[in-house]
């Protein structure tokens, strides 16, 4: 791609530039602004229309089930939790990859995810939201879902609050409220932005609205910075938590293949890899879509795809550990559960998986498969698949032949499983397309932070840190170009 | 639009302007001028900028934010409710034992803490922020100027209001002028004409 350009004074000699493109401040406003001012492209409509389409299957796969109960799906009596909780497990780690973005890569200072983290928060939050469907259609009499919650009732009846269940609650919640307030705060400057620009008084209003009358004072700029640096630290514990707890539902089960101490970071890891190929996917698209190479470039694509490679070997690790201790318990019911995994009726989900999720990474060894467009296009789509065969391995496998071999039985999938996990895909995919039509798809006020012009002692720090002839040229000029943009 | 009142002291009353607008061309320019108009001896001033400027809070002289107070405060809060909620349900609304165990598990309890810890920190952060920086102001003077659309593009500015004890509506704008702001210009705090929601669009 457009590597040849620098326009960053990059300390690290050899590093592709955060954005390409020789961009400055109004031309980065421009280039993030026009999508969302401009008509609809018709790109938009084929991913939208299809989208819609689902998200029409999900209403009428959720009004069946609350019309017919959930003997419409493949449920039976070992395997009592299915698609429903594959679905919930799948959607919330797919949200992770936006907090670790946004919030971790923040804490440690990457700025390279400033191009990418508006988009990968508003995947979290879509992603929460189809992951917090599940949990409320699947509990068979929805009309008593809000039992759920700690609610004075006139049963006198309370939540249990020493079951993991009841923690899953109260953790997916509010990692989608915080997850909500994080991506809300990061948008107000962009939305005056969009505002200031406006042409016709509807959208002055409406984004005026939600723009608070931000006006980019300092003083205000010194709360916000500090506000959202503390979302940040809270959101880093938050995610970790989530999906530990998440792990919980099934670790403290007494079930041979859930009942394993290593769920916890196994969780974590694996909603990040999955979250990650999310991303991959979803950035592959838009920055075709909305013309956006040069600020989501080929180092934001090879920096995911390493992390991909990271949390797939970590992923993989815990395959093997969890065969191993399986093993090495000496627990007979242990070592079956896992070998009926490789090798028993769900051998073929078995192997889905790793297939998926550790053959495909080793791949991104490679610098030339790191920054191959159509491979990382491929990987992501089959790492997602792969995850979402982990969590139904979990489930299924672990659930269908537990201690007593006369409940055993077969888990088979109903048109009305699927027709959910395709509608839950309309949701997410109808949201993901609206945001990305109507609101700032990257994070512009934070990418001007990364502009070398943004930086109020620009050729200071250069004369000091780069030695002489080391390629440094606008260190020299007593006036940086840029800035005005006039 | 005036959803919320102006956000100008009760000092305005009787200028006839809001202040001094500046616009400077680089954020370097912008800082330079920032300590400057800090030495100076200003105190009622704003730097305005379409993305937060690193360190310029130094330049003006500002102090750090106390937002963390509120937000520790507000985390406590939250953690506190949540672990008196769920002792007291275990305790005394619903005592059921359950597998033989104690009734006050403490150990349990420590999930829904940490997280309604984290949501009372980060509405602590959230509603904190909007509440010290006065948000949200849907009217203020700043919006009537021209140029002050730029703030959220690509303009940096500096605002030194009226009611400012060394503010001289010539001597400050010479100033700002000298100090290399590229477009210096006085914001009324009325309506020069009726405008009908202050957004300076070109």
């Amino acid at each position: 791609m457009a590597q040849s350009q620098d326009n960053t004074q990059e300390p690290v000699a050899g590093r592709a530039p955060l954005i390409v493109g020789g961009y400055d401040f109004r031309s980065l406003t421009e280039a993030v602004a026009v999508p969302v001012e401009r008509k609809t492209p018709i790109g938009w409509w084929f991913f939208f229309l299809p989208s819609l389409a689902m998200l029409g299957l999900f209403g009428v796969s959720i009004g069946w089930l609350f019309w017919e109960g959930t003997g419409i799906w493949g449920l039976n009596n070992p395997v009592n939790w299915g698609f429903a909780i594959v679905n919930f497990v799948f959607w919330v780690g797919i949200g992770h990859a936006g907090t670790l973005i946004s919030a971790i890569l923040f804490l440690f200072r990457q700025k390279w995810r400033t191009s990418i983290n508006r988009a990968a928060e508003a995947m979290t939050i879509f992603a929460v939201m189809c992951a917090l469907v599940f949990p409320g259609i699947h509990v068979g009499r929805v009309w008593v879902a809000y039992w759920m919650f700690p609610l004075p009732n006139q049963m006198d009846m309370w939540p249990n609050f020493r079951s993991p269940l009841i923690w899953d609650v109260f953790a997916v919640s509010i990692y989608g409220t915080v997850s909500l307030m994080f991506w809300y705060v990061g948008l107000i400057p962009d939305l005056a932005t969009i505002r200031d620009r406006a042409k016709t008084r509807i959208r002055k209003i409406a984004y005026g609205i939600f723009a608070l009358g931000w006006r980019g004072s300092h003083r205000n700029w010194l709360h916000y910075e500090r506000a959202y640096l503390m979302l940040a630290g809270l959101a880093t514990p938050l995610v970790l938590s989530v999906h530990s707890v998440v792990s919980m539902d099934f670790a403290t089960a007494q079930l041979p293949g859930w009942h394993t101490t290593i769920f916890p970071p196994y969780f974590v890891a694996g909603a990040i890899f999955s979250g990650f190929a999310m991303v991959m996917t979803l950035m592959l698209i838009c920055r075709v879509l909305f013309k956006m190479e040069d600020i989501i470039t080929m180092r934001h694509l090879e920096n995911m795809a390493k992390i991909m490679l990271l949390t797939g070997c970590m992923v993989g690790y815990a395959y093997g550990i969890e065969m191993f201790i399986a093993w090495y318990s000496g627990n007979p019911y242990e070592q079956f559960a896992f070998a009926n995994r490789a090798l028993g009726p769900y051998a073929w989900a078995y192997w889905i998986m790793v297939s998926c999720n550790v053959i495909t990474p080793q791949l991104f060894w490679f610098k030339k498969m790191r920054n191959h467009i159509g491979w990382l296009f491929i990987s992501s789509i089959l790492i997602n698949i792969g995850m979402w065969f982990e969590r139904f391995v979990i489930v299924a496998s672990s659930l269908h032949r537990d201690f007593l071999p006369a409940s055993w039985d077969y888990y088979q999938a109903t048109f009305w499983d699927f027709a959910s996990l395709i509608g839950s895909f309309g949701l997410f995919f109808t949201m993901f397309c609206l945001f990305a039509r109507f609101l700032p798809l990257v994070a512009t006020a934070e990418v001007k932070t990364v502009l070398p012009e943004a930086d109020p002692h620009q050729g200071e720090e250069l004369v000091r840190v780069v030695p002489a002839g080391a390629g440094a040229e606008p260190a020299a000029q007593p006036a940086p170009a840029g800035g005005g943009g006039a | 639009m005036g959803l919320m009142t102006l956000d100008v002291p009760e000092a305005s009353a009787g200028y006839s302007h809001y202040g001094v607008l500046a616009r400077f061309e680089t954020a370097k320019a912008l800082y330079r001028a920032c300590e400057a108009v800090r030495d100076a001896g200003y105190s009622k001033w704003d730097a305005l900028t379409p993305f937060p400027v690193h360190g310029l809070e130094k330049a003006m002289g500002l102090k750090p934010s106390r937002l963390p107070f509120l937000v520790l405060a507000t985390g406590l809060t939250g953690a506190g409710l949540g672990f008196a909620l769920q002792s007291w349900v275990h305790i005394q609304a619903y005592p059921l034992i359950i597998s033989g165990k104690p009734l006050f598990t403490w150990p349990a309890f420590v999930p829904v803490t940490f997280e309604l810890g984290v949501l009372g920190a980060a509405l602590g952060a959230v509603l904190g922020m909007f509440a010290f920086n006065k948000l949200p102001t849907y009217h203020h003077p700043l919006f009537r100027s021209e140029t002050f659309s730029r703030v959220t593009d690509d303009g940096l500015f500096i605002a030194i209001e009226a009611w400012d004890p060394k503010y001289d509506d010539r001597a400050t704008a010479e100033f700002l002028s000298g100090l290399g702001a590229v477009e210096v210009e006085h914001v009324p705090i009325e309506d020069p004409i009726d405008t009908d929601d202050g957004e300076g669009d070109a």
